[in-house]
C-alpha cells in the first residue's frame, strides 16, 4: 500500500533532515514574529485605546467571511478570482503541510486512498495557484489599472510565492520521474511534468540531484519568504485578517462614534498619529492598496486632491516614519510630528462626501470615513473651516437651517395647502413628517413639497409637521465634523419631537432619515420607527391607500442616494413605487450598493468646490443618458433635485433627461 | 440760536461730494420750515471755488493748512467753535465715513443731539431709514442745535446745485491733532471701472458661491455691461475691491443697475441710488432693494438667470 | 502690554420680518431676535489679531442683551482675556448716547489704551457708539477702519474713504476706532468650544444704575417703507419675468 515518504531523496549524512528543516523554518517563524510584533506594537504604543474585543463570535464570523471565504475580494470578479486562487491555494498548500506534520510525528494517515486524495488536492491547487498567478502578472503587467500600485515590492512578493509553488512542483516531479508509482496518475500536475524528465532521458542520479538543489531552494524561499513577510507586501496576510476581525460591531455604518474622551475626560480630536486608536493605525497596515476604494470614490472620479487610498497609506507612512519620535517623545510635546495638515491636507480631508462607497469595496473593512470625520472635527475646533462653510455652519447654529432663513418661514412652502396640514406639536398624528431644509426652504423644490403633501392627503394620512419646531437634522453636520452643533441641533430637535405625540417619523431626506434613525437614537432616546417617504409609500400603494388612476408608461432610471442605499439597505422600496406607477425602470451601470454619489453629502454642498474635472453629478447625467430611451431621471432626495438639476444644465442635457422626485410620479399617476 | 441750517460741504481731492448737494436739497427743505437760511461750510485749503456750485444761501469758508485734507480731528475742532458761536437751528452731515466721525463726536462734545440716516425732511420732520433700510423713523428738531446725518436717495445731487452763493471767510482754530495723515493708498488699478459702465450688473450674498459669479458675468457679457458687487462679496475676496459699489466702495450711475441677491441695506444704496434703472431680483419681498428700485421680481435669482440668459441670446 | 477692549452690542436680525410695537415709535421687541452688530464682531476678530500679532491683552464689554452671554463666551472661546457684561435695564433698548456714558464709566476703571467698536449697528439712530465713547473719556475717535497696526503708543489704521480710497492715519493712543472690518472675517468658534468656554470662563457682570439717553431724538413714529414707494414688481414665472425683462431692457435701450 502506497504511504507518503518523508524526505525523499534527501540524504541523512548531515544528520536527520527534519532537524535542520524544523531549525530554519521555526527559526525563520520566530524572526516572522518578532519583526511582526515590532510592527503591531506601534498600533498599541502609538495609537489610543478602543474596545474592540465584544462579540467574539461574530468577530470570528467575520474572520470566516471575510478573511478564509473572501467574499467582498470576490465582488469583483477578474481581481476577485485572481486573488481567491492564489489565497485558498495557499491555505491549503499550509493545511497539506500542517497535515504531512501531523502524519510525521503524531499519527499516521496518508496511506491508501487517503494519500491518493491528499496529493491530488495539492497537486489541482497547485494548478489552481498558477491561473492565479497568471491572472496576476497579466493584471499587474499587462492590463495596468491605474488604481494599482505598481511597485516593486508588489513584484518581489508575486515573484516569491509563485517560485515557492514552481520549486514544490518541481520537487515533486523529479521524485515522480524516478520513482513513476502507479499511483502517480494522483499528482497530475507533478506526473505531467516528470513527462518531461523522462522524455529527455534524464538519469536518475541527475533527476536525484536536481530534486536535492530544488527540494533545499524550496525550503530556504519558504523561510526567506516568511521571514520577509511583515516587512513586504504580504504583510497584508496577517493586517487584514486582523483588521476584519476587528471591524467596528458597536454600531451601523450610519452611525459615527462621538468624539473620543481621554481618561482625563477630555475631548480628543484627530490631528497626530497618537490621536488615532490602534484600530485606525491598524488600517493604515492593513491596507492591500488594492485601490477598490479610488475606483469607487466619487471625489477622486472629480478630480479632488482626495484618494482615499493615499489617504489610509498616508497614515501607515506616517506610523512607519514617526512612530519612533512618538513614542520617544510620549506623543504629546509640542513638536511632535503632525499627521493632519502636514501628511494628511486639509482640502483632502473636505473633499469627502461621506458616501460611503469606499468603506463598502474594501476587501480587508478598512473604515475611511470614521477617520475623515475624526480628523475634521479637528479642523473645525481650530476653525480651519472655508467661509461658504462657515456660513452655513453659522445659520445652522442661529437659525436652525443652512439657508440662513426666519424659523418661521420653514413652513412657508405649507401656506397654500388646504386643508391646513396639521401641528404635531399640539395635536397627536400618527406620522410625524420631518421635511428637512431643503424641501422646506429651497424655492426650486416648494412645488415638490407640496405635492408629497397633496400625495398623504390625498392617501387620508393622518400626519403633521413640526413648523418652526423642526431644525435640520444634523447628519451632514455632523459629518462635517461639527459635533458640538450637531448636538446642540439634536437637543432642540428632541425638545420638538418629545412634545409630539406620533407613532412613525417620516422623513423626504435621507441624510434626516440616516440621522433620525440611527444616531438620535444614541442620545438618549429610545428607539423610533423612522420611514423614509419612498418606503411610507411603498407601503400605502401595497395597502391600497394610494391608488393609481393611469400608467404613466414612461422609461426611467433611478438613482440611489447614498445614505438611503448603501448606507440603510433601502434599495427595493423606492423600486417598487416607480415600478407601481406604470414606469419602466432602466438600471444605470453604477446601481444599488455600487450607486455613484452625487457630490452632496458630508457637508460638500456648503463647502466651496474647488477644482474639479468632472463633478459627480455631471458623471452621473451622463451614465443616465447614455442608457436607452431613458428621458427621466429619478431620485429620492431632495438634495439630488437640485444637484442633477444643475448638472442637467451644466452637461447641456436639457433634450434629453429632466430630474423628477419619486412623489412627482406617484403625483402624476393618482 | 437762529433759524439757519448749516450743511458741512464734504470734499474730497478737490470734488465735491454729491452728499454736499444732497445735504444743500434737504437743508432747503428744512429751512423752509424754520425760516433761516441755508449755510453752507466749506473747510479745507484753497478750496474756495468748491463753492460756485453750491445751492446754499451763503457759505462760510475756513481755511487751514491742517484742513487739506481730511482727517477727523482738524474737521471736529474746526466745527465745534464755528456750531458754538454761530449756534444754528440744525448742521447737516454726509452720513459718509468722513461726516459721521465729526458729527458724532461733535454730538457729545457740544452736548447737542443728533439723529442719523436722515432720508429726507418732510414738512419739518426728519425722516430716516434705519434697519438695513426696512424701518423708517420719524422725529422733530430738537430745542437746541440738531445733528443730521442725511443719506443719499431722498433727493437728486441736481436738486442742491446751484449758486454762485455768497462766500464769506471765517477764522477756524486747529490745534493739537490726534490724527495725521501719513498717506493716501489708492484703490487696486481696476480691469474695469464700473464708475463708467452703462450697464452693472450687481451681485449681492444672494449669489452665495464664487463659482456662481460666472452667471453674472455671462449677463454682463449679453448686456454689454461689468459685474459689480456689495460689501460681502469683495470681503469674501471674491472681486476686488475696485467692484465694490456703497458707502466705502464707488458711486455709479449706470442706464441700467441689475441687482441681484442684494438685499439693498443703506450702506449700498448709496453707491447706486442715482442709477437711471435699478431693477432688483431677491426672493425676499422685504428687501429694501424694493424700495429703490424701478423694477422688480420676487424669485431665486438661480431660476430666473438661465431664461433670462437664454430671452437675451434670442433678442440679439 | 497693550490692553485692547472691544465694546459689543446685539442688534435686530435683519433675516426676520420686523414688526412695529403698539406705541408705533419703537420695534416690537417681542418677535424680535437680536445677533451680535456684525461690525462688532469684526472689532473682536481685529482685537484678536492684533493680540496674536502683538500679544495684547483683550477685554470685552457689553450691555445685557437677551443672547449676549453667547456672545461673550465666543469671544473668550476666540481668545478674549476678560468677558464683562453691563447688567441694567437694556431689554427695551437704550440709544447709543446712553450706551456710551454707561461704557465710559465702566471704561474708566479698565484703562484700555485702545477701545475698537463696530463703525455703526442697523438700529442706530442717533449715531454710533464709537464716537461718543470717545469724546465721553477724551480719546480719539477714527471711524471706518479696517486695519490697524500698533506701534508704540500709536495705532497705524487704515480709513475707508469713499471711492475706495484708502487712508493711513497715524492715530496718538489712546483712542477709540470704529471698526468697518477686521482684516480677516471673523473666524469660527465650534459650538462645544463655546461651550467648554461657558463652563471655564465667567463673566464679570457691572451694574449700571441709571442709563441717560440725552444726545439722542425721541422717535416720534416709527413705520415700514411704505408699498407705494416701492418697485413695479414683474409677476409671472421665470420665462414670463426674463421676456418682461428683456423688453425692459429694450425700452432703457441697452440691448
Amino acid at each position: 500500500m502506497p504511504e507518503r515518504v518523508n524526505y525523499w531523496g534527501i540524504p541523512h549524512e548531515w544528520g536527520p533532515p527534519e532537524l535542520y528543516v524544523y531549525t530554519i523554518m521555526f527559526l525563520a517563524g520566530f524572526i516572522m514574529l518578532f519583526r511582526f510584533y515590532k510592527q503591531a506594537s506601534l498600533w498599541w504604543k502609538v495609537g489610543r485605546p478602543e474596545p474592540r474585543w465584544d462579540k467574539l463570535h461574530i468577530r470570528f464570523w467575520k474572520f470566516i467571511q471575510y478573511a478564509i471565504v473572501q467574499t467582498k475580494v470576490l465582488n469583483e470578479r477578474y481581481p476577485g478570482v485572481m486573488h481567491v486562487t492564489i489565497a485558498w491555494a495557499y491555505f491549503i498548500f499550509f493545511l497539506g503541510t500542517a497535515l504531512a506534520t501531523i502524519h510525521d510525528h503524531f499519527f499516521e494517515f496518508l496511506f491508501g486512498n487517503a494519500l491518493f486524495a491528499y496529493k491530488f488536492v495539492l497537486d489541482i491547487f497547485t494548478v489552481v495557484f498558477l491561473v492565479g498567478a497568471g491572472m496576476a502578472i497579466y493584471r499587474r503587467y499587462a492590463q495596468k489599472p491605474k488604481r494599482l500600485t505598481l511597485d516593486p515590492g508588489f513584484t518581489r512578493s508575486l515573484v516569491m510565492v509563485t517560485v515557492i509553488v514552481i520549486g514544490g512542483l518541481l520537487t515533486e516531479s523529479f521524485r515522480l520521474a524516478v520513482d513513476q508509482p502507479a499511483w502517480a496518475w494522483s499528482s497530475p500536475a507533478g506526473w505531467i511534468v516528470a513527462q518531461l524528465w523522462i522524455a529527455i532521458g534524464a538519469s536518475d542520479t541527475s533527476l536525484i540531484n536536481w530534486h536535492l538543489g530544488i527540494w533545499t531552494f524550496h525550503l530556504l524561499t519558504v523561510a526567506g519568504t516568511i521571514i520577509t513577510l511583515p516587512v513586504g507586501t504580504l504583510l497584508h496576510g496577517l493586517t487584514g485578517p486582523l483588521n476584519m476581525f476587528f471591524a467596528k460591531l458597536d454600531r451601523p455604518t450610519g452611525e459615527l462614534a462621538p468624539i473620543p474622551l481621554t481618561a482625563a475626560g477630555d475631548q480628543v480630536f484627530a490631528s497626530k498619529l497618537s490621536d488615532l486608536t490602534w484600530k485606525q493605525l491598524l488600517d493604515g497596515d492593513a491596507c492591500t492598496e488594492c485601490g477598490r476604494c479610488q475606483d469607487a470614490c466619487p471625489a477622486y472620479a472629480a478630480g479632488t486632491p482626495l484618494n482615499p487610498k493615499e489617504l489610509i497609506l498616508s497614515i501607515r507612512d506616517a506610523l512607519r516614519a514617526d512612530a519612533a519620535a512618538v513614542i520617544g517623545g510620549n506623543g504629546d510635546t509640542p513638536d511632535s510630528p503632525t499627521l493632519v495638515g502636514d501628511k494628511i491636507k486639509e482640502e483632502v480631508l473636505w473633499s469627502c462626501t461621506t458616501c460611503g462607497a469606499c468603506v463598502d469595496v474594501c476587501p480587508v473593512l478598512i473604515e475611511h470615513v470614521d477617520t475623515i470625520v475624526d480628523m475634521r472635527r479637528y479642523l473645525v475646533m481650530e476653525g480651519a473651516i472655508d467661509a461658504e462653510l462657515q456660513g452655513a455652519l453659522a445659520n445652522l447654529g442661529r437659525y436652525g437651517n443652512s439657508f440662513g432663513k426666519s424659523d418661521r418661514m420653514r413652513a412657508r412652502w405649507a401656506k397654500g395647502v388646504d386643508p391646513k396640514i396639521k401641528d404635531a406639536g399640539r395635536e397627536p398624528v400618527d406620522y410625524l413628517w420631518f421635511v428637512g431644509d431643503y424641501a422646506s426652504y429651497s424655492p426650486t423644490l416648494t412645488e415638490i413639497t407640496q405635492q408629497t403633501a397633496d400625495v398623504f392627503q390625498k392617501a387620508d394620512l393622518d400626519f403633521g409637521i413640526l413648523y418652526k419646531g423642526e431644525n435640520h437634522a444634523g447628519n451632514d453636520v455632523r459629518r462635517v465634523g461639527e459635533e458640538g452643533l450637531f448636538e446642540m441641533l439634536v437637543e432642540k430637535n428632541l425638545k420638538a419631537l418629545s412634545r409630539s405625540d406620533f407613532k412613525t417619523i417620516v422623513t423626504t431626506d435621507p441624510h434626516s432619515y440616516n440621522a433620525l434613525k440611527h444616531e438620535y437614537a444614541s442620545n438618549g432616546n429610545g428607539e423610533w420607527h423612522v420611514l423614509h417617504y419612498s418606503q411610507l409609500l411603498d407601503q400605502l400603494i401595497a395597502s391600497g391607500q394610494i391608488k393609481f388612476s393611469k400608467k404613466l408608461g414612461y422609461k426611467v432610471t433611478y438613482h440611489d442616494p447614498c445614505y438611503l442605499g448603501r448606507y440603510n439597505g433601502i434599495y427595493d422600496a423606492p423600486r417598487r413605487v416607480i415600478e407601481a406607477t406604470g414606469c419602466e425602470i432602466v438600471e444605470m451601470p453604477r446601481n444599488r450598493d455600487k450607486g455613484l454619489c452625487c457630490g452632496a453629502g458630508g457637508g460638500r454642498i456648503w463647502m466651496e468646490e474647488g477644482e474639479v474635472t468632472e463633478r459627480p453629478s455631471e458623471s452621473r447625467i451622463h451614465e443616465a443618458v447614455a442608457l436607452n430611451g431613458v428621458d427621466i431621471f429619478v431620485v429620492a432626495c431632495p438634495k439630488d433635485i437640485t444637484m442633477y438639476a444643475d448638472a442637467v444644465k451644466t452637461t447641456g442635457q436639457e433634450e434629453n433627461i429632466v430630474v423628477k422626485d419619486l412623489i412627482e410620479l406617484v403625483h402624476e399617476a393618482m | 440760536m437762529n433759524n439757519d441750517i448749516y450743511v458741512v460741504i464734504e470734499h474730497l481731492r478737490g470734488q465735491v461730494a454729491d452728499i454736499s448737494y444732497i445735504m444743500l436739497a434737504a437743508a432747503r427743505d428744512l429751512a423752509q420750515v424754520t425760516g433761516g437760511e441755508v449755510v453752507g461750510v466749506l473747510l479745507g485749503q484753497d478750496v474756495k471755488a468748491l463753492a460756485d456750485n453750491l445751492a446754499a444761501d451763503k457759505v462760510l469758508y475756513g481755511e487751514d493748512a491742517a484742513l487739506a485734507e481730511f482727517t477727523s480731528d482738524a474737521y471736529q475742532l474746526a466745527l465745534a467753535g464755528l456750531i458754538s458761536e454761530n449756534e444754528p437751528r440744525a448742521v447737516f452731515f454726509g452720513s459718509t465715513t468722513i461726516g459721521t466721525d465729526v458729527a458724532g463726536v461733535l454730538s457729545a462734545r457740544l452736548d447737542l443731539p443728533l439723529v442719523s440716516s436722515c432720508l429726507k425732511i418732510a414738512d419739518g420732520v426728519i425722516v430716516s431709514q434705519i434697519c438695513g433700510g426696512k424701518i423708517m423713523a420719524e422725529s422733530g428738531l430738537a430745542d437746541t442745535t440738531t445733528f443730521i446725518t442725511v443719506i443719499p436717495g431722498g433727493y437728486k445731487p441736481e436738486e442742491g446745485q446751484g449758486g454762485p452763493p455768497e462766500v464769506t471767510p471765517v477764522s477756524v482754530t486747529v490745534a493739537d491733532l490726534k490724527v495725521a495723515l501719513k498717506k493716501y493708498i489708492e484703490p487696486e488699478v481696476a480691469d474695469v471701472d464700473i464708475t463708467k459702465e452703462d450697464v452693472l450688473i450687481a451681485i449681492g450674498r444672494g449669489i452665495q458661491t464664487e463659482d456662481n459669479i460666472e452667471l453674472a458675468e455671462e449677463l454682463g457679457e449679453l448686456l454689454g455691461g461689468a459685474v459689480c458687487a456689495s460689501r460681502p462679496i469683495v470681503d469674501q475676496g471674491w472681486l476686488p475691491t475696485a467692484r465694490m459699489v456703497g458707502k466705502s466702495g464707488q458711486i455709479v450711475k449706470p442706464k441700467l443697475y441689475l441687482a441681484l441677491g442684494i438685499s439693498g441695506a443703506p450702506e449700498h444704496a448709496e453707491g447706486m441710488v442715482e442709477a437711471e434703472n435699478i431693477i432688483a431680483i431677491n426672493i425676499d419681498p422685504g428687501a429694501p432693494i424694493f424700495d429703490v428700485a424701478k423694477y422688480g421680481a420676487e424669485v431665486d435669482l438661480f431660476d430666473l438667470i438661465d431664461p433670462l440668459i437664454e430671452a437675451l441670446e434670442e433678442a440679439r | 502690554m497693550t490692553h485692547i477692549l472691544v465694546t459689543a452690542k446685539l442688534v435686530p436680525d435683519l433675516v426676520e420680518e420686523l414688526e412695529i410695537a403698539e406705541s408705533g415709535t419703537a420695534l416690537d421687541m417681542t418677535w424680535l431676535r437680536l445677533i451680535i452688530n456684525e461690525f462688532d464682531d469684526h472689532a473682536i476678530e481685529q482685537a484678536i489679531i492684533l493680540k496674536e500679532r502683538s500679544g495684547c491683552e483683550v477685554t470685552v464689554i457689553a450691555p445685557d442683551q437677551e443672547g449676549m452671554d453667547d456672545v461673550l463666551f465666543t469671544a473668550a472661546a476666540k481668545g478674549a482675556d476678560r468677558i464683562i457684561k453691563l447688567v441694567g435695564d437694556f431689554e427695551e433698548g437704550v440709544n447709543n448716547h446712553a450706551l456710551a456714558r454707561t461704557l465710559a464709566a465702566s471704561t474708566k476703571e479698565i484703562g484700555p489704551d485702545l477701545i475698537l467698536t463696530g463703525v455703526q449697528g442697523n438700529d442706530d439712530f442717533d449715531g454710533s457708539v464709537g464716537p461718543y465713547l470717545a469724546e465721553y473719556l477724551g480719546m480719539t475717535y477714527v471711524g471706518y477702519v479696517a486695519g490697524v497696526t500698533l506701534e508704540g503708543d500709536k495705532a497705524i489704521v487704515h480709513k475707508e474713504y469713499p471711492g475706495g480710497l484708502i487712508a493711513e492715519l497715524e492715530v496718538t493712543l489712546p483712542a477709540v476706532l470704529g471698526i468697518q472690518a477686521a482684516e480677516q472675517p471673523p473666524r469660527y468658534v465650534a459650538v462645544s468650544k463655546v461651550r467648554q468656554m461657558m463652563k471655564e470662563a465667567s463673566i464679570d457682570e457691572v451694574d449700571v444704575l441709571d442709563l441717560d439717553p440725552s444726545g439722542g431724538l425721541e422717535i416720534s413714529s416709527m413705520y415700514l417703507p411704505e408699498a407705494a414707494e416701492r418697485a413695479e414688481m414683474l409677476d409671472g414665472d421665470e420665462e414670463e419675468i426674463a421676456a418682461r425683462l428683456v423688453e425692459i431692457f429694450k425700452e432703457i435701450g441697452v440691448v
